[in-house]
């Protein structure tokens, strides 16, 4: 099987930076097509933006991103576009369009993309609703959706076009535990069914690891470690440990750097008695 | 002292790298307004969202301005026997300058603010990051539409405030003070140039209209997406587009009405 058979998201030496600090210092990583890939890591090492990088919202300053062999940094604004109409991503808030009913959301980019006739885009949209259990919820505003519905709605969305890929952005966070295992259940369904590529980024281990063909993990810019759920449970990597096992000291050391204690202790005393 | 210097520095970076970017955003958005008008009816709703929903404030101020005017002016005319003129006086005031700079300013509070408020909400609960991950073009799909509806509807609501204005004048000046009601229109009539006073008038709304709008939407779009910078924003944008009324109507009227 040649490469971009086997590999859809390709990313190579990706560097990028915010202001000053860096965010990727060189990272490599390779999404294979078809299977259901999560990427982890703490929080604020860039998880997100790695997704805004893939659907070209962000530019690198350095290394290149290909997704389905092109080069997402080097597309015109039209190619681009075209490109995403293959992605969908569920946005950690859903995303959902605040004015619009939950079918009006769904039937959106139909309605903006396409000339289907309403009556087709109306059972398109139904069975979208159908597969994420919210055909009852069609005619309800965003507002009124609990946090796991306007997910579930949103991921409605994102299937609507027949996307190649799917990225999610933290799917887990803050949900209750049936909430969860109904996302988790229609992640893996919906993969499997249409013959997806899925790409998850979170922090939520048990949830993401359960469900993962692939797991890679990243910190401070670089990925620490990658493989199968399996084997990253046998890392010999003390930060992966310590990142599996939730400990709250070692690699990642629970104190910030600071001078030393007991001399800014006195240096506060002579403050005062100053 | 030093750090006063450094500041001042850092402030005047920040506006010149701030107003670089409202004009990118304005050249991106007017990039954007061939696709905009193509599908009018996303104009039409804009137009009713910043327009119509404006309308009510607008027709209440005009009338009590032009009561105002007429009351106001009455008391002076009618020392020197001129209360006649009261119709030209409230006319002139309300077509050249209060119709189109009060419009301005109340549509600045209301529409403007809402406008912020309502792009600032996008884009912290990421919806407008997410019409670029679905390729819809919020320039097309959403900046270009308001832009537009608020350019159309600045002049007409200024075009309203100063009708309804002089009808405020009407009643209080002919109904309440009795002065001649031939007299009050006929001299308005003869004294008020179409092309002098009534476009010259809306060309200053169709200015503020353009220039509300624009520091409304790109204050929504710039804005830090938290809530304490979506409501930072809105205030920012009540104050800077005031102040660019004011700015521009002396700039604007030192233009049409110099000798």
């Amino acid at each position: 099987m040649s490469d971009t058979q086997s590999t859809l998201v390709k990313i190579r030496d990706l560097h990028f930076s915010r202001g000053p600090k860096a965010i990727f210092k060189g990272l490599s990583v390779d999404i294979p097509r078809g299977k259901v890939t999560t990427i982890l890591g703490p929080s604020g090492t860039g998880k997100t933006t790695l997704l805004k990088l893939i659907g070209g919202q962000e530019k690198p300053s350095q290394g290149r991103i290909e997704v389905d062999g092109l080069h997402v940094a080097g597309l015109s604004r039209r190619d681009l576009f075209d490109l995403r109409k293959r992605i969908g991503m569920l946005f950690q808030s859903g995303a959902l369009l605040t004015d619009l009913s939950v079918f009006d959301n769904v039937a959106f980019p139909l309605r903006e993309h396409t000339k289907l006739p309403e009556t087709l885009i109306h059972k398109l949209v139904l069975m979208r609703l159908h597969s994420v259990g919210l055909r009852g919820a069609r005619d309800l505003m965003p507002a009124e959706l609990s946090g796991g519905m306007a997910r579930r709605a949103a991921l409605a969305r994102a299937l609507v076009m027949d996307p190649m890929m799917i990225m999610y952005d933290e799917p887990f966070t803050g949900q209750d535990p049936i909430s969860m295992g109904v996302l988790l259940e229609l992640i893996h369904t919906v993969n499997k069914a249409l013959g997806l590529t899925s790409l998850i980024v979170s922090h939520d281990l048990a949830e993401s690891l359960s469900i993962s063909d692939f797991v890679v993990v990243i910190s401070e810019g670089k990925v620490v470690e990658s493989g199968t759920p399996e084997a990253l449970r046998n890392s010999q990597s003390a930060w992966v440990q310590q990142f599996l096992n939730g400990e709250p000291d070692g690699p990642v050391p629970f104190q910030l750097e600071a001078p030393d204690y007991a001399s800014d202790l006195a240096s506060s005393k002579e403050r005062l008695d100053a | 002292m030093l750090n006063a210097i450094q500041s001042l520095g850092a402030k005047t970076l920040s506006a010149v790298a701030t107003l670089g970017r409202a004009h990118a955003f304005l050249l991106q958005t007017l990039i954007g307004m061939p696709a905009a008008i193509a599908r009018f009816s996303l104009v039409i709703q804009q137009l009713y969202a910043s327009g119509v929903k404006t309308l009510s404030i607008i027709l209440v101020s005009g009338l009590f301005v032009g009561m105002v005017l007429a009351l106001q002016g009455y008391n002076t005319l009618v020392q020197f026997g001129a209360e006649e003129s009261l119709g030209v006086v409230v006319a002139l005031t309300l077509v050249r300058e209060l119709g189109p700079v009060v419009t301005g300013l109340l549509f600045a509070g209301r529409a403007g603010s809402a406008l912020t408020a309502e792009i600032g909400l996008m884009k912290s609960t990421e919806q407008l990051s997410g019409l670029e991950m679905m390729a819809i073009d919020p320039y097309q799909r959403i900046f270009a539409p308001r832009l537009l509806a608020g350019f159309l509807a600045l002049p007409m609501l200024a075009a309203m405030f100063s009708a309804v204005g002089v009808l405020g004048g009407h009643l209080v000046a002919v109904e309440l003070l009795g002065v001649d009601v031939g007299a009050y229109w006929s001299q308005m009539q003869s004294a008020v140039s179409f092309q002098a006073d009534v476009v010259n008038g809306l060309i200053k709304g169709v200015v503020f209209g353009l220039v509300v709008t624009w520091i409304a939407i790109f204050e929504g779009a710039d804005c830090i997406p938290t809530p304490e910078g979506v409501a930072s924003a809105t205030t920012r944008t009540v104050v800077k587009s005031s102040l660019a009324v004011l700015g521009l109507d002396f700039l604007l009227t030192a233009v049409m009405f110099s000798v």
